[in-house]
């Protein structure tokens, strides 16, 4: 029977050089606030793609649009070859979806959650509970099996969320925020099951907050900030679009950081923290003619440190905060 | 398979979900009984001999009491089960597994057809648990037809399903349960302004067209008339009308709002 349903939501017919996922200018409002001001994607199917942003930027919006949950004011987007606005029952029976907000049915159990997905997917009983047994063990929920969805931790919840986004073995994939509120364990778990989707072939739209996420799993990148896309490319390509690395120094003697920073007039000064900074891409050759230069000025740091540059320098530069919060990920001392 | 199988599939298993809910957590269900089988045993007990001397004219006992009050309780139980179906929509609805639901490839109404057909199941099983109740203390239909029991049954699917619509349109409508449950207070508390206790025409005279014109009078009456083989007259048409107006006024808002952009 389901032969017709099946075969859509299969990756027989997948075209590999085709875009899972494409949009353009893609726009939408609410009320006067706009969310997203005109975005363009191209997602080509077997990759990775991660949707980069702060709180607010308009992430779960994107993804809203193109799973077919909100309508867009403005722009064209095609997922699975079909557009979204024109033929959404087609897009949908190619995706799977895995919101924010945990999507299962807690007053059952997570066998049952699993089975009610089979049955909607029009799997027939055999089929549907050999899928949700595979599943099940996959995501290890053999032992939770029988027990109420709502008596699960919010990593098992979030499993099992996943698990049920792909019953239908759905080509794409979105998943808004798989991380958000995991503790690390959980994280690491959640990336390697990502990791396994692509293996198989899946395309995979994400967003996240967190820029080592994006770093970790996506082969490429979207930096979406205020509704547009600040800049989009693999993460080294990101990387590449800042400045380079610097050696920071660090003083507690006020006036030492002032003679310093006479003495070194190209450094860029952080009055703040008393501590400058020194354009250099941390090979040994560089840092040596650095140390070397600092004995030659008479300059004495009281700490030294190699910054290269990270998603998370890319993020602020483009996300247009004014203060780096500086994480201290320098790598030596 | 064509869109009406799947669509007649689907719904099918939206509302094994919604009887599944109900069998594990059959308090909530059971819950919503309290107050109708506490006000019949009030109404009965406590306030029964001179309630039936009112109605009879003074010399009627309990049991003539009993058999004016019953039919209009089962209805009222039908109001409170309906309660319980708009809160249970507004949970639903407030959750992440309807965005679920809506990004999927099925019957986009399952979900409210599984709510309705399992409300309405769940207001009949009521409307049977309660009557039993009324059996127990001495209610007795033995002098309706078969044909006019199976007219009772019907009206009470028929009130059960308009009832439902306006609930689930209410629970649509609210922004969380606790509010859908305070929407959806009229539907137990309108009894109360009908001929359920006493006779419309036994009211202050510029109450009785609150309690004629409203949708539990005229179905109170045909019920009444049905089980105890009295006769109807023309309430049963009411009845059918104001069921037949409010499904289709419950239907339409409910829709609308579904086929909303949820935020």
């Amino acid at each position: 029977m389901p032969s017709s349903v099946m075969s859509t939501s299969k990756r027989g017919d997948s075209r590999p050089s085709s875009a899972a996922v494409s949009a353009v200018a893609l726009r939408k409002s609410y009320g006067d606030k706009k969310v997203l001001d005109g975005i363009d994607l191209h997602i080509p199917a077997g990759s990775v793609f991660a949707l980069l942003g702060p709180n607010g930027a308009g992430k779960t919006t994107a993804v809203k649009i193109l799973s077919t949950l909100i309508r867009a004011d403005g722009g064209q987007a095609q997922v699975a070859g079909h557009d979204v606005a024109a033929d959404p029952q087609a897009v949908r029976a190619a995706i799977g979806v895995t919101g924010q907000f945990s999507a299962v049915d807690g007053l059952i159990t997570g066998e049952e959650n699993m089975l009610l997905m089979a049955d909607l997917h029009h799997l027939s009983r055999s089929e549907g509970r050999r899928v949700a047994a595979e599943l099940l063990e996959r995501f290890d929920l053999v032992e939770a099996a029988k027990k109420p969805a709502s008596t699960y931790s919010g990593g098992m919840k979030r499993r099992l969320d996943i698990a049920m986004t792909l019953v239908g073995g759905p080509r794409i994939i979105f998943l808004d925020e798989p991380t958000t509120g995991l503790d690390p364990r959980s994280r690491h778990n959640m990336w390697g099951i990502i990791r396994e989707l692509v293996s198989d072939g899946v395309t995979v739209f994400l967003t996240t907050q967190y820029l080592e996420e994006a770093d970790e799993l996506a082969d490429r990148i979207a930096v979406l900030n205020d509704g547009k896309i600040a800049a989009e490319g693999s993460a080294d390509e990101l990387k590449r679009l800042i400045p380079g690395g610097h050696v920071r120094l660090r003083f507690t003697d006020p006036a030492a950081y002032r003679s310093a920073a006479s003495a070194l007039r190209e450094a860029a000064r952080d009055d703040e923290a008393l501590s400058l900074q020194i354009p250099s891409d941390g090979t040994q050759r560089e840092l040596r003619s650095i140390l070397d230069w600092l004995d030659t000025a008479n300059v004495e740091a009281d700490e030294l440190t190699v910054h290269t540059p990270d998603l998370d320098d890319v993020f602020f530069a483009l996300t247009g905060e004014t203060t780096v919060p500086h994480q201290p990920k320098e790598d030596a001392r | 398979m064509s869109a009406l199988t799947l669509a007649v599939r689907d719904s099918n298993t939206m509302l094994r979900r919604n009887l599944l809910h109900a069998w594990r957590y059959p308090s909530a269900t059971l819950n919503l009984l309290l107050t109708p089988i506490m006000l019949l045993l009030l109404f009965v007990y406590i306030f029964g001999d001179v309630m039936s001397a009112g109605i009879g004219g003074g010399g009627a006992d309990r049991s003539d009491y009993i058999a004016y009050i019953v039919p209009g309780i089962l209805l009222m139980t039908i109001g409170g089960t309906t309660i319980g179906a708009a809160v249970y929509v507004s949970m639903d609805m407030t959750e992440g597994l309807i965005a679920r639901f809506r990004t999927m490839a099925v019957y986009r109404g399952s979900v409210i057809v599984g709510h309705v057909v399992g409300s309405v199941l769940q207001s009949i099983a009521s409307v049977v648990l309660v009557g039993a109740v009324g059996v127990a203390i001495g209610f007795r239909s033995t002098d309706a037809t078969v044909l006019e029991w199976l007219a009772a049954l019907g009206l009470v699917a028929l009130f059960a399903l308009a009832l439902t619509w306006i609930a689930v349109g209410m629970g649509m409508a609210s922004p969380n349960p606790e509010a859908a449950g305070n929407m959806a207070m009229p539907l137990i508390l309108l009894p109360l302004f009908s001929s359920a206790f006493i006779p419309a025409d036994m009211m202050p005279g510029w109450f009785q067209p609150i309690a004629e014109y409203q949708p539990f009078t005229p179905a109170i009456e045909t019920l009444r008339g049905l089980l105890l083989g009295t006769g109807i007259g023309h309430n049963g048409w009411l009845a059918i009308a104001w069921c037949v107006g409010l499904s289709a006024l419950g239907y339409r808002w409910s829709l609308a709002q579904f086929n909303r952009d949820p935020k």
